[in-house]
C-alpha cells in the first residue's frame, strides 16, 4: 500500500471542489491521519476474492418494458435555472 | 397516555375499534411537535394540512391504516422536502417522486408525516454535521442522539412520533436507536428498495424502522420489504410475517459471543449492562457460546475505504444544474461545479467525498478499494464461520452511551472507531437490531444502553424473536 501521500488539490479538483487554502490544509492533515489508520489493511493477507456488496446477486435484468417516467415539467421543477424548458448552464463554447 | 407516547399496535386497536380517528393521532402528534420540537430539533419541516388531509382519507381496513410516520430527511416523499441535512437541498428541493419504502408505506395505509433532522447526507454517528440544526438526546439534552438518523431517534424516544424510518449504512439506525433508548433495526441489505433513498454509500444502505417496541419494529418491517423492480439490489425473496416469531420462548437457541468485540476499551456501564443482559438471556434458556470473527479489526478501514468511495461517487450528481444549490459567481462551468459543491456541501461530506476521491484515483485504486473489498469478503466469511455455531450473535451497539456535544468534533478518526460494532453488519449484509438494555451512569446521568443482536442473511424473524423475549423478560 502507497504511504499516504495526498496531492490535496490535485484530489479536490478530481472531485470538483473549490477548497479554501485553510480547508485544504485542514483536510490534508486529518486525511493523512486516517489513511494511516486504514493502512492497517497492508499487515493482513487478504487472500480472498473482492466483494462488491455482500448479496449473491449478480446481473440483474428486468423485461425491456416502457414504464412512466417524469413529465418535462417535473424533471425541470429543480432546476436552479432554467431557460426554453432546458437546464441552464454556463457557457461552454466560443 | 398521550396518542403520540403510544404504540402501532396499540393505536390499531384503538383505530378499529374506533375509539379514535387517524385525524386524532396526527393532531396529536402534531401538538407534540409544536410543544417540543423547539428543544429537541429532531424534526426540520412538518406539514400537518397535507398529512390531516391523507389520514382522513386512510383506509382504516389496511395494517397501517391511519398510523403517522416520521421519514429521516434523505427518503423522498413526494411534494416534500428532502434536504438530507444539507444546505446542497435546503434552498428549494421539492421531491417529485415516493421513494420505494414510501409506496409500501402507503400501500399498507400509513401517513408519511414530518421530516427528520439527520447527519449531512447521512455522513456521520452524532446529527452534529446536519447543516441545518441541532438534534438533542430526550434522555440528556446535553448530548448528541447518536446518528446520523438522529432526528428519527429522538422523534420516537422524546414521543414526537409514534415510530420513524432512518436508514442504516455503518450503524446510523442502530446506534442512535441505542443511545436513545428506542427500537431500531437495519434489515438484511436488499429487503428494502433503496429507490428514492438518497444514495450514500450504496453497497451498504439500508432503510429501517426506529420503534418504541420490538412489535412495531416487525409491523413496520412486513410493510416495507419486498422487491422493487427500480432498486437492482433488492432481493426478489419471499417476505415473511417478521411478526411470527414474537411471543415464542428462546429455550435452546444458542447466541454467540464474538470475543473481538468483548474488549478493554469499552465504557464500564455499558459492559455491566451487556453482561446482564447474556445473563438474562441465559436464564430464559438461551446458550450463551463464544465464537470469534477474527478480521473485526479490519472492519473501520474497510468501511473507511469503501463508503467514501461509493459517496465520491453518488454525490457527484450534484453538480448545481438539475438541482441543488448553484454557486452565482461562478465565471464558467469548471468553475460553477467547484463553486457549488465548495458552498453546498458541509466539512464531514467534504472530508468524505476527498478521501473517496483519491481511494479511487488513479494509481490507488487496487492499493485501496481492491483490499477493502477483500477484507469486506473475509468479514463476511467470518460471520458465515461464526453462523454454523449460532443462531444469533450479540453485543454492545455502541462502546459507550452518547457523548457530550462537540466531544468527537476535532478527532474524525475517533468518532469513526465508535462505529467498530455496528459497521461489520453493514459489510457483511446482515439484519442487526439495537434494543434498549438499561442505562449506564456518565457525568451524573443515567443514560440508555443498546443491546444489538444480529442474525443470520434474511433471519430477521430469529432476531426480533430474541428481542421481543429480551425486552418482555
Amino acid at each position: 500500500m502507497p504511504s499516504p501521500q495526498i496531492d490535496i488539490h490535485h484530489v479536490a479538483k478530481l472531485a470538483r471542489l473549490a477548497l479554501t487554502e485553510e480547508e485544504a490544509a485542514h483536510y490534508q492533515q486529518q486525511l493523512t491521519r486516517i489513511l494511516g489508520h486504514i493502512d492497517q489493511l497492508s499487515s493482513y493477507t487478504l487472500d480472498a476474492e473482492p466483494s462488491a456488496h455482500a448479496m449473491p446477486v449478480f446481473d440483474v435484468v428486468r423485461p425491456d418494458q416502457a414504464r412512466p417516467g417524469f413529465e418535462q415539467s417535473e424533471a425541470l421543477s429543480n432546476a436552479p435555472r432554467r431557460a426554453m424548458d432546458q437546464f441552464q448552464i454556463p457557457k461552454v463554447i466560443e | 397516555m398521550s396518542l403520540a407516547s403510544s404504540t402501532i399496535s396499540a393505536l390499531r386497536q384503538k383505530l378499529t375499534s374506533k375509539e379514535i380517528t387517524p385525524r386524532d393521532i396526527v393532531t396529536d402528534v402534531a401538538n407534540a411537535i409544536d410543544a417540543h420540537n423547539a428543544t429537541l430539533g429532531a424534526y426540520l419541516s412538518w406539514d400537518v394540512e397535507k398529512a390531516l388531509a391523507e389520514a382522513d382519507k386512510a383506509d382504516l381496513s389496511q395494517p397501517l391504516g391511519g398510523i403517522p410516520i416520521g421519514i429521516k430527511d434523505n427518503i423522498n416523499v413526494t411534494g416534500e422536502p428532502c434536504t438530507c441535512g444539507s444546505k446542497m437541498l435546503a434552498e428549494n428541493y421539492k421531491a417529485p417522486y415516493d421513494a420505494g419504502a414510501i409506496t409500501k408505506l402507503r400501500g399498507a395505509g400509513a401517513v408519511p408525516f414530518g421530516r427528520l433532522n439527520m447527519d449531512e447526507f447521512a455522513m456521520g454517528s452524532s446529527t452534529e454535521n446536519s447543516a441545518l440544526g441541532v438534534t438533542r438526546n430526550p434522555r440528556d439534552l446535553d448530548r448528541i442522539p447518536g446518528g446520523s438518523s438522529g432526528g428519527s431517534a429522538a422523534a420516537v424516544a422524546g414521543n414526537l412520533a409514534i415510530a420513524t424510518l432512518g436508514s442504516d449504512t455503518g450503524g446510523s439506525i442502530r446506534q442512535p436507536a441505542a443511545f436513545c433508548g428506542c427500537v431500531g433495526i437495519k434489515p438484511t441489505y436488499g429487503r428494502v428498495s433503496r429507490y428514492g433513498l438518497v444514495a450514500f454509500a450504496s453497497s451498504l444502505d439500508q432503510i429501517g424502522p426506529i420503534t418504541k417496541t420490538v412489535e412495531d419494529a416487525a409491523i413496520l418491517l412486513n410493510h416495507l420489504c419486498g422487491k422493487d423492480a427500480r432498486d437492482s439490489t433488492s432481493l426478489d425473496t419471499s417476505v415473511p410475517d417478521f411478526t411470527s416469531g414474537l411471543g415464542k420462548d428462546i429455550r435452546g437457541l444458542r447466541v454467540g459471543l464474538p470475543k473481538e468485540y468483548f474488549i478493554s476499551g469499552i465504557h464500564a456501564g455499558v459492559s455491566a449492562r451487556v453482561n446482564d443482559a447474556i445473563k438474562k438471556l441465559e436464564s430464559l434458556g438461551a446458550i450463551p457460546v463464544e465464537i470469534s470473527l477474527p478480521h473485526t479489526e479490519l472492519g473501520v478501514s474497510t468501511y473507511y475505504i469503501i463508503a467514501p468511495a461509493e459517496a465520491s461517487a453518488n454525490l457527484a450528481r450534484f453538480d448545481g444544474v438539475r438541482y441543488g444549490h448553484r454557486s452565482t459567481d461562478a465565471k464558467d462551468l469548471m468553475e460553477h461545479y467547484m463553486m457549488s459543491r465548495e458552498e453546498g456541501f458541509g466539512p464531514e461530506v467534504k472530508r468524505r467525498i476527498l478521501l473517496g476521491t483519491y481511494v479511487l484515483s488513479s494509481g490507488y485504486y487496487d492499493a485501496y478499494y481492491i483490499k477493502a473489498q477483500r477484507a469486506r469478503t473475509l468479514i463476511r466469511q467470518d460471520f458465515e464461520k461464526a453462523f454454523e455455531n449460532v443462531d444469533v450473535i450479540v453485543s454492545p451497539t455502541s462502546p459507550a452511551p452518547a457523548h457530550k456535544f462537540g466531544a468527537l468534533k476535532e478527532d474524525p478518526l475517533a468518532a469513526y472507531l465508535e462505529d467498530i460494532f455496528t459497521i461489520p453488519v453493514n459489510l457483511a449484509g446482515l439484519p442487526g437490531i439495537s434494543i434498549p438494555c438499561g442505562t449506564a451512569e456518565e457525568g451524573g446521568k443515567q443514560l440508555p444502553v443498546g443491546l444489538q443482536i444480529i442474525g443470520k442473511p434474511l433471519d430477521e424473524i430469529t432476531v426480533l424473536r430474541v428481542a421481543d423475549a429480551f425486552e418482555k423478560a
